[in-house]
């Protein structure tokens, strides 16, 4: 066998007692990974081509299937794992940059995972919230740093633009091209029933979705694609994205296979010619640059829509949040270094970026010494995984969160990371029709409602445990956290004490 | 309508251009930027110089510019027209993707960047005099004339069509170009060419009073992208 042949990852196991022949996973395995061998009667698998999706673990009507990570090894060596050998291989053998999908799966800290939560005891009463009202309804954008009157002394409305939320929480930013049209109609629908927005991502809003508007964020990028008049005008608000936490300082690029009927409509370039997002906008080179974009599209939409900024949290992110507050941006939306993708280099996905707990602490506390946190509500993402995180992310002091992968979990996503060969067996990061039908709208926005149904009980559940009635009155209450097993300067940046402290 | 824009900031004067029905003209201006922002009918009329983002989305009014333009002009423009007697900033037409600008002048850096088509959808914009550097950088589609009327130096700066992958740029110099990124081709235009670009060259001609026989005086160097995929690398599926 060549030197770069690699064993399988993955095997999949088949209980010859109860497979039954009906060959359910060759016609589900996109990737081609089961075949009936006729002539002797059985099913056989090749493991090199499974992704470990469990399309056809979960379809097997006999639950004959399953998949196990291979206990084949390579020399133990603390130094030299198994997936560094198995890259260089792949590389040695290609020349090519190495791709990968969804977020960065590298043991980093979690720094979620180190805080837990407060509850009153005793001395302060806990709420019911199945018999007290608790209030999750938040709302977005610049909050006016004073009260005006008219000479009759009623107060004069001078609040900008705002986005209004029952719950802290927003699908992110994820194109029609990198998901599928079911996949964004499932989530236009269960962001319009939920009372929450869902975001177009760079890839322009496909016409049959405009009627969502109400609850839908545009995004423009630098590539610009798919923006025009009407499409900026059927949102609620719209968001620049400087930056994506998976792949910070990089571009987009959607290449030219994947630019197909109506991905090409919507995105307005010809089928088949490359959908580049340069990797900076260069038009802006500077906050005043940023400011005259976030201006130029408040003017072509009359100052009715607030203006979000998005960035990828990397090192100098307070800096560069406290630029975006004071560019008249009304929201900025950081992303963390976990934050999913369609498709990026894993070493950039990898190692580029930071955790978006730390980069959360220190912008709002940046923003909060220089008096201007009031300015811009922030929302961040990459990766809120639970109801938990909301609520330690909203103590940290976001207004409120994305969610992406858990939002495509929801939707049947098994986490198998292959977004980017575009077969995903489960119809959401793929353009192939006879695979796009798998996913079924109906069926997918009410998974996420009732994902986002069951965060928001939760939400009020921890909220009354800690006595607090109003989402509002957890932002930035940093005392309802405490970290477990962190250093003091990673208190420091969290603005947070020790558990016993 | 007659706005004279001394002594108001951009937002005042774009509300009173955004409340008219009627053609407005904006006498005195003074850098206001955002001029036009997203506009889909009637005739603006700008004597002075408009801020920055002139005219940005701008989805079918003309703007008609009595002096120069500064930076971000026509920015993601769908459609109308943008005619500029005298010279305009960089970023000239980012994004565009309908519509025709004109300026009888010079163009700034990063002229005509990531312009696209689609179907009808095919902006153009027309340069009388020379552009800076990174001239249709990632050009995705639509049409780019420099014309280098009044200096026999070659009329684009450095870069030029770097990324481009569709549409295509005309230069009008007795110079072959020089040092062209690996993504273009380049060859002389042919007379069907010129015929294809004519209906443009005359509208120049009749907007700023340069004849035709003078534009047509000089070699015509068509750009084309090699490849509708020029950033595609190798990528290994991990």
């Amino acid at each position: 066998m060549a030197v770069d042949y690699l064993y399988p990852e993955y095997e999949i196991i088949r209980n010859y007692d109860r497979c039954i022949n009906c060959r359910v996973c060759e016609r589900q395995c996109s990737n081609e990974a089961h075949e009936y061998l006729g002539d002797m009667g059985k099913m056989v698998s090749d493991d090199a081509k499974c992704v470990n999706c469990h399309r056809c673990v979960s379809l097997c009507p006999t639950r004959a299937l399953k998949i196990v990570k291979s206990d084949h090894t390579f020399k133990a060596n603390a130094n030299w794992d198994a997936a560094k050998i198995r890259e260089i291989y792949k590389q040695a053998a290609s020349g090519g940059v190495l791709l990968s999908s969804m977020g960065n799966p590298e043991n980093f800290p979690v720094y979620f995972d180190k805080m837990v939560i407060n509850a009153s005891q005793v001395t302060n009463p806990s709420i019911d919230p199945l018999r007290e009202p608790m209030e999750t309804r938040i709302h977005l954008g610049a909050k006016p740093s004073k009260i005006e009157r008219d000479k009759n002394g009623r107060i004069r409305k001078n609040l900008p633009p705002h986005l209004k939320l029952s719950m802290p929480v927003m699908f992110s930013a994820m194109s029609f091209g990198s998901i599928s049209y079911n996949a964004h109609e499932s989530l236009a629908r269960a962001a319009a029933e939920l009372g929450i927005y869902y975001n177009t991502g760079e890839g322009g809003l496909h016409e049959d979705l405009y009627k969502y508007g109400s609850n839908t964020i545009v995004q423009v990028a630098s590539g610009r694609f798919g923006v025009h008049r009407k499409y900026l005008d059927s949102g609620a608000a719209i968001e620049i994205k400087m930056g994506q936490g998976a792949k910070p300082g990089i571009g987009g690029h959607l290449p030219g296979k994947k630019i197909v009927g109506d991905i090409s409509r919507t995105r307005m370039i010809p089928e088949g010619t490359d959908a580049i997002s340069p990797a900076p906008h260069h038009d802006i080179y500077s906050i005043e640059d940023l400011r005259q974009l976030v201006y130029s599209l408040k003017e072509a939409t009359r100052y009715t829509k607030p203006v979000i900024v998005k960035i990828a949290a990397v090192h100098n992110v307070a800096a560069i949040a406290s630029g975006i507050a004071r560019s008249g941006a009304d929201i900025i939306a950081i992303d963390g270094f976990r934050g999913g993708t369609g498709a990026a280099p894993t070493r950039i996905r990898d190692h580029v970026g930071i955790p978006i707990e730390l980069a959360l602490a220190s912008v709002d506390k940046r923003l909060r010494d220089e008096g201007i946190r009031d300015n811009v509500s922030i929302v961040v993402g990459g990766s809120i995984r639970s109801s938990a995180d909301v609520v330690k992310a909203v103590a940290l002091g976001a207004d409120c969160v994305y969610i992406g992968t858990a939002a495509l979990i929801a939707l049947g996503c098994h986490l198998c990371r292959n977004c980017h060969t575009g077969k995903c067996n489960w119809g959401i990061a793929t353009q192939r029709e006879d695979l796009v039908k798998r996913l079924n709208p109906d069926i997918g926005y009410k998974r996420v409602v009732n994902l986002m149904t069951a965060w928001q009980h939760e939400i009020k559940e921890m909220m009354g445990g800690m006595g607090i009635n109003a989402i509002e009155s957890l932002r930035g209450n940093r005392l309802m956290l405490r970290g477990v097993g962190l250093n003091e300067k990673e208190l420091e940046i969290l603005g947070i004490k020790h558990a016993g402290e | 309508m007659n706005l004279c824009a001394l002594n108001l900031g951009y937002r005042e004067l774009n509300e009173l251009v955004h409340g008219s029905e009627e053609d407005v003209v904006i006498d005195q201006c003074f850098g206001q930027r955002f001029i036009g922002s997203g506009a889909s009918s009637k005739t603006i009329i700008i004597n002075g110089t408009p801020g920055n983002a002139l005219g940005a989305y701008l989805d079918g009014a003309s703007i008609i510019v009595n002096g120069n333009a500064q930076d971000a002009v026509g920015d993601t423009m769908n459609d109308g027209k943008i005619i500029i007697y005298g010279n305009a900033g960089d970023t000239l037409g980012y994004g565009m993707r309908g519509g025709k600008i004109f300026v009888r002048g010079n163009s700034g850096y990063r002229t005509g960047i990531h312009m696209k088509e689609y179907r009808d959808k095919k902006p153009v914009i027309v340069v009388g005099g020379s552009t800076g550097s990174f001239l249709g950088e990632y050009l995705a589609g639509g049409l780019i004339i420099v014309l280098g009327l009044g200096t026999e130096e070659f009329p684009t700066g450095y870069f030029t069509g770097t990324g481009m992958h569709g549409g295509e740029i005309f230069i009008r110099s007795n110079i072959v170009p020089r040092g062209l990124p690996k993504q273009v081709t380049l060859s002389q235009a042919s007379p069907s060419d010129i015929k294809r670009i004519e209906e443009n060259l005359v509208e120049f001609s009749d907007l700023f009073g340069v004849s035709m026989d003078e534009i047509l005086g000089k070699t015509f160097h068509r750009l084309m992208p090699n490849a509708t995929n020029p950033y595609k690398q190798l990528y290994t599926e991990n």
